[in-house]
């Protein structure tokens, strides 16, 4: 794991209209570290993978990856990112194979047949590979738009609750893929609701409430009971 | 070479989704030909009436279509939550403006083509002579409706009532474009060859130049807005 950290926000503050959602947020992830950010709905955690992600400015407040400030080079911040968010980011029109070659292509990557073949087997989709994406399920759609991530290779990973809609094999899959990222150095930030062993790729857990940060501890041995009680005391009785 | 690359991806991407889903062409050949129908029945068989109208109906029927066309530019983003995606990916965002302005000409040309066929069906036409300069003039009238309309389809794409807004802020800008091909069609309908209307297309070629340039430059702007 680097020392350095590679994404950080320092007092970010996020106001929509009259309404702060993020007050003031402060968060590092380090090179070959994966933080788990949890937190009631509407605590704010999607407004700040956006912030980190040049969807959104922040009101007040600084966040850089890789040095780069996200509001003033986002540009300079897209390469370096791999986004997962709600939405899958597939076209139902185009085949499965169609799709990954298109973002591909507009990500700039140079990635030839074997390659999307690779990704596709890697996720499970290769047997449907020509198929086009609206005869998938929610899943495959998911497993569709990780294979789009994990070819890019990217240096930090913004995880919108990842495993959502995933069945087991895909979870292992993703937890394989996620490690070994992490090995190569890359930060992921990932927003999740569950405390199961989807926690398990997590080095920190940070938990969001009342538009602050309010715990930010290793994950260290603690299990799924000690971390639903941490998330109990912050985040539902911070105000 | 990247540039063209991903031009050449997003207009791709946008015409195979097209001719899979056909969504847009079946609703805009139903739509020209409820148009064409509505406007024979109106104008009837009186020659000369027709002949003083017919390169408006023309264009009429074009510029409607272009209108539902142009309108739906990044209506499959949205749909598929795709938007993000676009904003995200890195380089030159005047790529995905000029890849989108192709699949949008394709599209439209398309259309307009099969319009042009029905309107000699429906008004019982002879576009023999015509045709020559009409291959000039509509290419060209249709690229300024697709340049600055798939500019403000971006602009518009995440407003609410963007239907409403999207032909408000187009036609305005569009008065040069469809003075010019209007022009320049009636010329040509009434047997004038090309070098006569020079003018019109002169003025088409140069506000087509203009919208293009303009588009290419601010489309950055628009899609962060």
């Amino acid at each position: 794991m680097s020392f350095e950290p590679i994404v950080r926000a320092v007092g970010v503050r996020k106001v929509f209209g009259l309404v702060p959602v993020l007050d003031s947020v402060s968060l590092d992830v380090r090179g070959g570290e994966a933080v788990a950010l949890l937190g009631a709905n509407g605590a704010g955690k999607t407004t700040l993978l956006k912030i980190l992600a040049t969807l959104l400015r922040p009101t007040r407040g600084t966040a850089t990856i890789a040095g780069h400030d996200v509001a003033r080079v986002p540009e300079k911040v897209r390469p370096l990112l791999g986004v997962v968010a709600h939405g899958a980011w597939v076209y139902d029109d185009l085949t499965a194979h169609e799709n990954l070659k298109f973002w591909a292509t507009l990500g700039g990557l140079h990635a030839d047949a074997d390659d999307l073949t690779a990704a596709l087997t890697g996720v499970g989709l290769d047997r449907v590979a020509d198929a086009r994406v609206r005869t998938f399920s929610a899943g495959m759609k998911r497993r569709l738009s990780l294979a789009r991530v994990m070819l890019a290779r990217p240096r930090v990973l913004l995880l919108d609750e990842p495993f959502a809609g995933l069945d087991q094999r895909a979870k292992k899959w993703l937890e394989e893929r996620l490690e070994a990222l992490k090995a190569g150095g890359a930060a992921l930030l990932m927003v999740t609701h569950s405390f199961g062993r989807e926690l398990g790729v997590a080095d920190r857990l940070a938990v969001l409430a009342g538009g602050r940060i309010a715990l930010d501890t290793p994950r260290g041995s603690l299990g799924a009971d000690d971390i639903q009680r941490l998330y109990v005391v912050h985040a539902e009785e911070t105000p | 070479m990247s540039y063209a690359r991903r031009a050449l991806a997003v207009a791709w991407k946008d015409l195979a989704v097209e001719r899979r889903s056909k969504e847009t062409l079946n609703a805009l050949v139903f739509f020209s030909l409820l148009l064409l129908f509505v406007f024979q029945f109106t104008l009837g068989g009186d020659r000369e009436r027709l002949a003083a109208v017919l390169p408006g109906v023309l264009w009429l029927g074009f510029v409607l279509s272009a209108l539902l066309a142009l309108g739906r530019t990044f209506l499959v983003e949205r749909e598929h939550d795709c938007w993000e995606g676009l904003l995200l990916a890195p380089g030159d965002k005047s790529a995905i403006y000029l890849g989108k302005l192709v699949g949008n000409l394709a599209l439209m040309l398309v259309v307009e083509a099969l319009v042009l066929g029905l309107f000699v069906v429906f008004f019982d036409v002879d576009l023999g002579r015509a045709m020559p300069g009409l291959l000039v003039v509509v290419p060209f009238g249709t690229l300024g409706l697709a340049a600055v309309g798939t500019l403000f389809a971006a602009m518009t794409a995440n407003v609410r009532a963007r239907e409403l807004l999207f032909p408000v802020l187009l036609l305005p800008v569009q008065v040069p474009v469809l003075l010019a091909t209007v022009k320049a069609t009636e010329g040509l309908l009434l047997g004038e060859p090309l070098g006569a209307v020079a003018h019109w297309v002169k003025l088409l070629v140069a506000a087509d130049a203009i919208y293009v340039v303009v588009s290419l430059l601010t489309f950055d702007v628009v899609l962060e807005g």
